[in-house]
């Protein structure tokens, strides 16, 4: 089951079967600028990132993000950070890895976000999307094309929170402006 | 290339004339049965022992000892046999460990006819069994494989043939064993008695009803259960879609829980490696764990003030109840917050002290403790290993959950025990002289550990002790005449001893720069070098501290290390000058503190230096063996 969504479409997912989830990727890929003429390297590199903010109780209290590869409990894991994109071809070229049996009793809520670090706009980048994967079985849980999106640096994806004992996953995909996953925070704070 | 099998792994087997080696440190019975197709041993005669040593294809030795020879052909085994499983028991009443657990690790290696090694596997994680099946040798498409098993009994040898399929196990057993007592037995030197029938090439039985349980075939190794590689750090990667159903193997053991922690179990070229990465998860995973916790407290703490001053500043709920019934609430809410932390807590760290059991036993001498069974064992080993143990840490959580402090050689910075109070507790109760020997003494020791885990003459020990205060402490390294010379007094010693491994190092840096490194001097050895100052900075002049500085600065990237015993007060009259010298220094402790920090959360961790067990002679014992390895010296 895999939803493509549109910007802004929210949707309540459950694993399969009835089970709740205990590990979720979230990857992005997006396609390199082309290298143009003899200095290839002047070429606008076009770097997005992907974070994840971790919550209780409506207050942040830790996050994983390119300068911070792992959350303090080791439950949350990026992968590194991708300065110029891959192939575009639909594989991963950030992810984050969330283990959530790991993740502290008291953080309720994890939101993902990506942010066009070096400022071109979604519209500017080519094939560029985010998903999130249910890592146990590699099973895409939701899909957003970025490309074309629109005149935004940056998306608030999804979040994963606790529901009874399980977790689930809201996908959120609110377009929103900012360079790190700081300046998204006043966007972020309605979601949780 | 040498495979380093881990339990239940296998390897192929180039070769079918081959030697396996077992090293045991303690006097074992090995043997060797014979199983046909379906893994079971038809009878007494397909048993070779030391009773009836020989079989065709398969030679065992004919009395216990720590060191066994079994030659093996698999050519020549009879056709209907398609396992070859080699058996390790301990003798009984000959004032040996009575149980695996009690002793060194047994070390088994296949060689092949050409001596080089095929595989080897060390016997991990044995406790109270005192009969193993070591390695299993069986055909798989007509080829032979070679499989690490590990199998322990607790109810020895006459468990472990039972569980091979024979009949009457226990007399087969007791005789073998009761001739080893016999023989042992010092009164009477008997001689071995006359095999009680040259074992004959054995036709297959006809063949038996099919057997109505399986017996512990290859499939169903591991001790009682199936052998889970299942890493606590990996726990959750991908929940097992069911759990298995249990082999119905009729093990001896009872069974144990569904994720038995395994030695070694960690990515890595060799053993050595494998145990090092798995001590760094463990470490990791216990400092992640106790953030995880800590952040946990520190929310519903935060929440809980947080709560408290609202009902406070809520006029309306002043008058009546409401207001206590708001405070309870808000303090229940963060007590069931506190516990649940507290649960998957207790949950990670009962999974850590597991494994903690599993790996400690297992440790080869650089990385043992000192009251470790392996240190009984010792023996100069042939190369360095990938590091060496400074102490242990250990966390406020669970303090009996110690962690090895395992520091990668060659060492990057020069060792500094700490003979000051500082700030730790444990060293202000304690008088200042006997802090100056208690940090001379875990110098020595840490000393007799680099001079035992380096090949013989790779690691060479100098030592500086100008007033001579530290004599009785330095008495192990000085009689049992490891050190390069006797340990330098006065000025003048100090200065020569610094000069000549000044110019060692400026020597070996002028040669590497210019790699120009076959231009050296033939006569200069390639050891390491360690110096020891003790009593500083009594006995050095300024020339002195400032070589003490470049050996500091300039010696680790040419193999010339420090250990410095002292308290950074002594020395204050120095003033700034030697800071740099401190703060390029690891600094341990002779007494417990809370100093040194994890890489990943940065949480205090409690270092406790090595502690040798109270009268033991232990250091001295290695010491001495490690004198006695060293290559003659050189006129």
């Amino acid at each position: 089951m895999t939803v493509n969504m549109t910007k802004g479409q929210a949707i309540s997912l459950e694993k399969q079967g009835g089970g709740s989830l205990s590990q979720v990727r979230m990857g992005l890929g997006w396609q390199a600028a082309p290298r143009r003429g003899l200095f290839g390297k002047r070429t606008q590199e076009i770097d997005l990132d992907a974070s994840a903010v971790l919550f209780a109780d409506k207050q942040p209290v830790d996050v994983v993000f390119f300068r911070h590869l792992v959350s303090d409990d080791g439950s949350v894991k990026h992968t590194g950070d991708n300065l110029v994109g891959g192939a575009g071809q639909g594989g991963d070229d950030e992810a984050i890895l969330v283990d959530l049996q790991r993740v502290p009793v008291h953080i309720d809520t994890i939101v993902f976000t990506v942010n066009s670090f070096t400022g071109q706009t979604f519209q500017e980048v080519q094939n560029a999307f985010c998903r999130i994967v249910d890592e146990t079985n590699g099973q895409e849980l939701a899909r957003y094309t970025l490309d074309g999106g629109g005149n935004y640096t940056a998306q608030i994806m999804a979040k994963v929170h606790r529901v009874g004992s399980g977790w689930q996953m809201t996908a959120l995909g609110n377009p929103a402006n900012g360079r790190t996953f700081q300046d998204l925070m006043p966007a972020i704070l309605p979601h949780l | 290339m040498t495979a380093e099998l881990v339990r239940g792994q296998n390897h192929p087997l180039p070769d079918t004339r081959l030697e396996i080696t077992v090293s045991a440190g303690h006097p074992v019975v090995a043997g060797a049965a014979l199983g046909d197709e379906r893994g079971k041993v038809p009878g007494v005669e397909w048993v070779a022992h030391p009773v009836a040593p020989s079989l065709p294809g398969v030679d065992v030795p004919r009395q216990a000892a720590a060191d066994q020879r079994l030659a093996v052909d698999l050519a020549a085994v009879p056709d209907a046999v398609h396992r070859v499983s080699v058996l390790l028991a301990l003798p009984v009443g000959t004032g040996g460990p009575a149980s695996f657990g009690r002793a060194a690790a047994p070390y088994v290696a296949v060689t092949g006819s050409d001596g080089t090694e095929i595989a080897s596997y060390t016997i991990t994680g044995l406790d109270s069994e005192s009969a193993v099946v070591a390695l299993e040798l069986y055909r798989r498409q007509g080829a032979w494989k070679v499989r690490a098993m590990g199998q322990g009994y607790e109810g020895g040898l006459a468990a472990l043939l039972g569980d091979q399929g024979l009949e009457r196990p226990a007399d087969l057993a007791a005789s073998i064993l009761e001739t080893e007592r016999a023989r042992h037995t010092p009164a009477a030197p008997v001689q071995p008695p006359a095999p009680v029938q040259p074992p004959v090439p054995v036709q297959p039985p006809a063949p038996e009803p099919a057997p109505a349980v399986p017996h512990s075939a290859p499939a169903t190794p591991g001790t009682g259960g199936p052998i889970s590689y299942t890493h606590p750090r990996r726990r959750a990667a991908a929940p097992e879609p069911a759990p298995a159903p249990a082999p119905a193997a009729s093990t001896a053991q009872a069974p144990q829980g569904p994720s038995v922690p395994v030695a070694g179990d960690a990515a890595g070229w060799s053993m050595d490696e494998r145990l090092y990465n798995q001590v760094w998860g463990m470490f990791e995973d216990l400092a992640r764990t106790a953030a995880a916790y800590r952040s946990a407290c520190d929310f519903a703490e935060s929440r809980l003030d947080r709560e408290l001053d609202e009902t406070l500043s809520d006029y309306r709920s002043r008058v009546g109840g409401a207001n206590d019934a708001a405070r309870s609430a808000a303090r229940a809410r963060h007590d069931e917050l506190v516990e649940r932390a507290q649960e998957v807590l207790d949950r990670d760290l009962a999974q850590l002290a597991v494994e903690s059991e599993v790996v400690e036993p297992a440790l080869p001498p650089a990385y043992a403790r000192w009251d470790n069974p392996v240190w009984h064992a010792y023996r100069p080993p042939a190369e360095e290993p990938m590091a060496v143990r400074l102490g242990d840490l250990h966390l406020p959580e669970r303090t009996e959950l110690r962690i090895p402090m395992l520091v990668r050689l060659p060492m990057e910075r020069g060792l500094w025990v700490d003979s000051g109070r500082g700030r730790s507790e444990a060293a202000g109760l304690l008088d200042e002289t006997e802090l100056k020997r208690l940090a001379l003494d875990s110098a020595v020791a840490h000393t007799a550990r680099l001079l035992a885990v380096h090949p013989p003459g790779g690691f060479v020990v100098h030592v500086v002790d100008a007033a001579g205060a530290g004599a009785a402490a330095l008495a192990p390294l000085v009689d049992t005449g490891v050190l390069a010379a006797p340990p330098a007094r006065g000025a003048a010693g100090v200065s020569a001893v610094l000069e000549q491994l000044t110019e060692r190092v400026d020597l070996l840096q002028m040669a590497l720069r210019n790699g120009a490194v076959d231009a050296l001097p033939p006569g200069l050895d390639a050891a390491r070098q360690l110096l020891i100052v003790h009593d500083f900075p009594h006995g050095f002049d300024d020339r002195a501290v400032t070589r003490l500085r470049y050996l500091a600065d300039e010696g680790p990237g040419v193999g010339v290390h420090l250990l410095m015993v002292a308290d950074r007060a002594d020395a204050a009259a120095y003033g700034p000058v030697l800071d740099p010298l401190w703060r390029s220094l690891l600094r341990l402790t002779p007494v417990p503190d809370d100093h040194l920090a994890d890489p990943w959360v940065g949480h205090a961790w409690s270092y406790e230096p090595p502690l040798l067990p109270p009268g033991s002679r232990i250091l001295r014992q290695v010491l001495a063996q490690v004198a006695d390895a060293r290559p003659a010296k050189r006129s």
